[in-house]
Formats: C-alpha cells, sequence, structure tokens
C-alpha cells in the first residue's frame, strides 16, 4: 500500500513531476548517447588498432623493440609459425621482417619501417588489404616487379600515385648501405594516421633480392587469438618453448590502447554519476518542496501511528518513483536510438584529421553493452534513494502535534 | 471499566520569551461507553490535554494510564505502535489522504497494523455503510462535502478497533446538518457498539449530546458534570 500511495503522490501535481522526469529523461538520453558515443569509438579504435596493425599478440627479439636493429631476429621462421599456428585459440600467425629505413621520391624522403610481408599470411593476421579504396590499387596483386604499397598521408608527403617509383634504402648491419626501386601498387589508409605515416608493405621475396639478410627470419610475429580469455594461455605455451623471446599481448604492447579503453569505461560512468548528481540536486529540491507542502498530511499519518520508517519509506519510494521513471524513458529513448545508430553509424564530417591522429575512426557506430543498462538503472535507483535522505529526514523529523496544526 | 486515568498532569511550553502553563495538574479518569465532551475556551488547555492523552505530546508532569499503561514510559516507536492499535483519531480538518479513495483511507491503518486484504476490504466497507456512506465508497476526499469527509474520518478511526477515540473539534469545520449527522453517527456507535467517544469542542451541539461534560480553564479541570 506504501508503494501504491508512492506512486499516486507522484502524480499530485502532475506537471511539477512531468517537469522532473522530463530533466531526468533528457539528461539521461544526453549521457547515454554520449557513452554510447565515446565506448562505439572507443571499441572501434581498439578493434581497428587490432585488426589493421597490433594483433592480440606480438613476438620480437628481446632487444629488437629499442632501436629496431636488423640484427635482432627470430630464427627458423617458419618452423616457428608452424609451432604456434598448432597451438589452441590461435586464428591465424604471421612473420614480418620489419626495417626502419627511408622511402625516397624525387620530390621528397620520409622515415618508415619497410614491412617485408608475406601478402597471403599477412591477410589473415591484417586487414591493410581492405584499406586499400577500389580506386587505389590492389594489395600485392600487380604483375608489375617491386611492388609496393604505401599509405594515402605518404603518397600525399612523397607526391606519388598508383605505378609511381619510390626507392626504399635502409641500413644494413655492417652499416651498409641497401636499397631498392619499387613501383606503388597500392595506397592504404587507415584510421591511424600516424601508423599510416611510418609504415610501407614489400613483399618478402622482393626484400631477400635486396638484401643480405638471412633467409627465413623475421622482426616481428604477429599472432590473433579471437577470444580474449585465450591470449595469455597462447602467450604461456610460446613462453615455454621460446622463453628468451619478448612475447606481448596487446595490452602489454599498446599500453595506451588498453589505459584508453579502460579509462574511457571509467569516464563513461563518472560522466554519468555526475549528470545523475546533477539531476539529484533537482529531485530533492522537488522532494522538499513535496514535504513542505504535505506537512500536515504527514502529522496525522504520523500521529495514527505510522512508523518513522514507514513514512521515510513512503518518501523514499516516491523520489525512486520520479528518479525511474524518467530513468526509464530515457533508457528506452536512448536504445532505440543506439540500435539505429549502431547500425548506421554517425558521421563527425571535417573532424578527419584530429580523430584519426588518436586513431579514430570518424564514422562511428555508438555500442553498449547490456550491462551497462543494468548498471545504469541501480545508478538511477541509487540517486533516487540517495535524493530522498534529505527530505524523508525532513519529513520523519516532524512533530506531529505541530504537524497537524500547520495550516 | 476504567480505561483512562490520568493524575496531576501538568504541560508547561518553554518558549525563548515566555513559559506558558498550558496544563495544570488535571486528575481525571475515564470509563469504557463515555461520550465525552471537553469543553472550556479558546487556550484553556483542552487540546494540550487531548494530545498528551492520544500520546502525541509529552506531559512535563504527571501520568497516564491507558489500559493500566504508563503511555509516558513508552520510546516513541512503542507509543506510535501504542497509538496505532489503541486509540483512534479524528481531527477538526478531517485530514483525510487525497489521493485514496474513502475505503482505502479506511483501509490504510489497518495495512499499518498488518491486517489480511480481505479482512481490509470487508471491514473498511461495513464502516463506511455504518457512517452512511456506502455509496461512497470509491470516491476520493476532493469529492466528497465537508461532513462527508469527516464521517470517513470517523470510519477510519474505528478502523483499528481502538480502546477510544479522541475527536479534536469535529464538528468545527461542519454546517448544521453535516453536524447533526456525525453526532448522530457517533452515538450511535457509542450505544450500539459501546465505542467511547472523548471530543474537545466549543460546539453547544456536541455538548448537548455528551453525556459527561468535563470544563477546563485555565489548564485545570473546572466542572465535571455527567448527565
Amino acid at each position: 500500500m506504501l508503494l501504491s500511495i508512492a506512486w499516486k503522490n507522484l502524480w499530485r501535481k502532475k506537471l511539477r513531476s512531468l517537469i522532473v522526469i522530463i530533466a531526468v529523461t533528457l539528461g539521461l538520453i544526453g549521457g547515454i548517447l554520449s557513452a554510447g558515443i565515446m565506448a562505439g569509438a572507443s571499441d572501434q579504435a581498439l578493434q581497428d588498432a587490432l585488426n589493421d596493425y597490433v594483433s592480440e599478440i606480438q613476438i620480437h627479439h628481446p632487444n629488437y623493440s629499442d632501436n629496431y636493429e636488423l640484427r635482432y631476429f627470430i630464427d627458423n621462421s617458419d618452423e616457428f609459425n608452424e609451432f604456434i599456428s598448432n597451438i589452441e585459440g590461435v586464428k591465424s600467425v604471421t612473420s614480418r621482417v620489419k626495417i626502419l629505413g627511408m622511402a625516397n621520391s624525387p620530390v621528397n624522403a620520409v622515415g618508415s619501417f619497410i614491412n617485408a610481408v608475406d601478402p597471403g599470411t599477412e591477410k589473415t593476421v591484417t586487414n591493410i588489404y581492405k584499406r586499400i579504396a577500389d580506386t587505389s590499387g590492389t594489395y600485392f596483386e600487380s604483375e608489375r616487379k617491386n611492388p609496393i604499397i604505401i599509405s594515402q598521408r605518404t603518397a600525399k608527403k612523397l607526391n606519388l600515385k598508383l605505378n609511381s617509383k619510390i626507392v626504399i634504402t635502409f641500413t644494413e648491419n655492417d652499416s651498409t648501405y641497401s636499397g631498392g626501386a619499387f613501383r606503388v601498387c597500392g595506397i592504404y589508409k587507415t584510421h591511424n594516421s600516424v601508423y599510416d605515416e611510418m609504415n610501407v608493405f614489400i613483399r618478402r621475396s622482393d626484400l631477400s633480392k635486396i638484401s643480405s639478410l638471412p633467409e627465413n627470419i623475421s622482426h616481428e610475429t604477429a599472432i590473433r587469438v579471437p577470444v580474449d580469455e585465450d591470449m595469455e594461455t597462447v602467450k604461456n605455451k610460446i613462453l615455454e618453448k621460446y622463453p628468451d623471446l619478448s612475447i606481448l599481448t596487446w595490452k602489454e604492447s599498446q599500453g595506451y590502447l588498453a589505459m584508453a579503453s579502460e579509462m574511457m569505461d571509467k569516464m563513461i560512468y563518472i560522466f554519468l554519476i555526475i549528470i545523475l548528481l546533477a539531476l539529484g540536486f533537482g529531485i530533492v529540491n522537488t522532494m522538499l518542496m513535496v514535504v513542505l507542502e504535505r506537512i500536515k498530511e504527514t502529522g496525522m499519518l504520523m500521529a495514527v501511528g505510522m512508523s518513522k520508517f514507514r513514512v521515510f519509506k513512503m518518501i523514499m519510494y516516491e523520489t525512486i518513483f520520479l528518479s525511474a521513471v524518467g530513468g526509464v524513458v530515457g533508457m528506452l529513448i536512448s536504445a532505440g536510438l543506439l540500435r539505429n545508430w549502431g547500425k548506421n553509424g554517425i558521421n563527425f564530417p571535417g573532424m578527419e584529421e584530429g580523430f584519426e591522429q588518436f586513431g579514430f575512426a570518424t564514422h562511428i557506430y555508438p555500442a553498449l553493452e547490456p550491462d551497462f543498462y543494468f548498471t545504469l538503472s541501480f545508478l538511477i535507483i541509487l540517486t533516487g534513494i540517495i535524493a530522498s535522505i534529505y527530505p524523508a529526514r525532513k519529513a520523519v523529523k516532524m512533530n506531529p502535534v505541530e504537524a497537524i496544526r500547520t495550516e | 471499566m476504567k480505561i483512562i486515568e490520568v493524575t496531576n498532569l501538568h504541560k508547561i511550553y518553554n518558549s525563548s520569551e515566555v513559559k506558558v502553563h498550558a496544563v495544570r495538574g488535571i486528575d481525571l479518569s475515564f470509563e469504557q461507553g463515555e461520550f465525552t465532551a471537553v469543553v472550556g475556551p479558546s487556550g484553556s488547555g483542552k487540546t494540550t490535554f487531548l494530545n498528551m492523552m492520544g500520546g502525541l505530546d509529552n506531559p512535563t508532569e504527571g501520568k497516564i494510564f491507558i489500559d493500566g499503561i504508563n503511555i509516558g514510559e513508552l520510546k516513541s516507536s512503542k507509543l506510535t505502535d501504542f497509538r496505532m492499535k489503541n486509540i483512534g483519531f479524528v481531527f477538526q480538518a478531517y485530514n483525510l489522504i487525497p489521493v485514496l479513495t474513502a475505503k482505502e483511507n479506511v483501509e490504510f491503518i489497518m495495512h499499518l497494523q498488518g491486517r489480511s486484504k480481505n479482512e481490509r476490504n470487508e471491514r473498511a466497507i461495513s464502516l463506511l455503510e455504518q457512517v452512511g456512506l456506502g455509496d461512497r465508497i470509491n470516491s476520493r476526499p476532493n469529492k466528497l462535502s465537508g461532513g462527508q469527509q469527516q464521517r470517513v474520518a470517523v470510519a477510519r478511526a474505528l478502523a483499528s478497533k481502538p480502546k477510544f477515540i479522541l475527536a479534536d473539534e469535529p464538528t468545527a469545520n461542519l454546517d448544521s446538518d453535516s453536524t447533526a449527522n456525525l453526532l448522530d453517527i457517533m452515538e450511535n456507535l457509542n450505544r450500539e457498539e459501546n465505542i467511547t467517544f472523548i471530543f474537545s469542542t466549543h460546539d453547544a451541539r456536541v455538548v448537548k449530546k455528551a453525556r459527561r461534560v468535563v470544563t477546563i480553564e485555565d489548564g485545570k479541570v473546572v466542572s465535571d458534570l455527567t448527565k
């Protein structure tokens, strides 16, 4: 019956309750949509990074990452890859020779990682081949000699087009220069402009023609492990057999990505808690008005035997209803909008430059996990409970005799 | 059977500037089945006296025994519970819950007492029929006249099966017809069901109906007449 009274009390002053409910609804729509966009952008950036260039696990010689020196390679690359691909949980594996060198055109030169890849296995690990637009060439499908794939940014900097000639140079272990001329067969573009500026791709078979590096070596082995929980198991299995190698999961090698993802999760909740806190003050104000308007009635209730605890509960239920109605409406509208935007995405035109500096796409697919709504529901109810404390305390502190006399 | 016994009751209000001695040593007792009016001019202390008997206000000095229990010794939560189980209240301004229907208002106290839904429902309807509102059980207070609202308040006061009913100027806001009607209902309940009523009032019509009239002036009982 207390619940029923609280619910009916909510609609005594319809306009006032509706104003608060609309405020809660709008506040939550803003918060949830922003959270959805932030979460979607963050998740997309992480997935893009994993799919385009990071992979779940990367393996290097322990000294390689210090200065990217060519002499720090993994030997017997084929046998190594064979071992890895047989581990349960591994979807695909590829190895690269990765050399820090220069990409030169007649007009300019840029420092770049020259990734010598095996196109067949590379396609099973990274999505760079999907990042080449239809009009921007192919992923090593050209018949021409010495094909190279460069990024749109590199192409712009070096003033290159498809089929343009480019010369790559690098320093061999004995400090002699090596290099060769290549033809641009594909121009890619990921959502990370920093990565794009720093990476070009050639075939491993072509590298061996211009370098004295031994055959069957690699500087970087990238492994895809689709199930997150398998990552550590796979890593440990490799470590057991190759304890001297540097084997890092993406969370270890790309600390900023893991941190950004974790931070985004926390930011979303902090953001929502601030919104709920602000709404909570509005609710406290409204409930205080309610308590002051019903002094006489509350006095009567206490006089006829309603305990202070029950009076407290009645005010608390009404406050929870006030926040929960707005909360449910806000969540339903937001969930509907997010469902639609999640399918079609939202574009942020003109923000490409800024977004891509941080690895974010400009076409974002907002998304929120179902458990977000559970947590949010809990937070909304908690807001109602907290917002009810002060008005409810005011109510129970009333002296029934004085309250009944109030005009 | 004595149900209320008041001994040497005093109430002093200490405001910042003046001390108000509202009740000055009242000794009274009330028997089961009384129909008593407590009368006196405004400020005589009759409402304070009733509030103390109802456990709503604490005496500064003296004791109130209800069915042998000294209510001054009860803690706040026990006293609230005691009020709910033993005392019915009828207020001058009716004080019904505006969002509830007449029946729900009557049921409310029984809900606080933890009675079953069926019992609540049956008793609420029966009480409303007793006060002549059987056809208005689903009306909200704002759809009822002042007299009808006060009759709902009487039904509500009876709902908890109290030992007695305290009515603080119950007819003050009513017209003559409503007053007569309400008094008849209360008198019938008193005669037929032996329900004890104690009123504070200025109303001569109430005094006329009462079988015992206690007059209070300046916080003291100046007369106690049984007709």
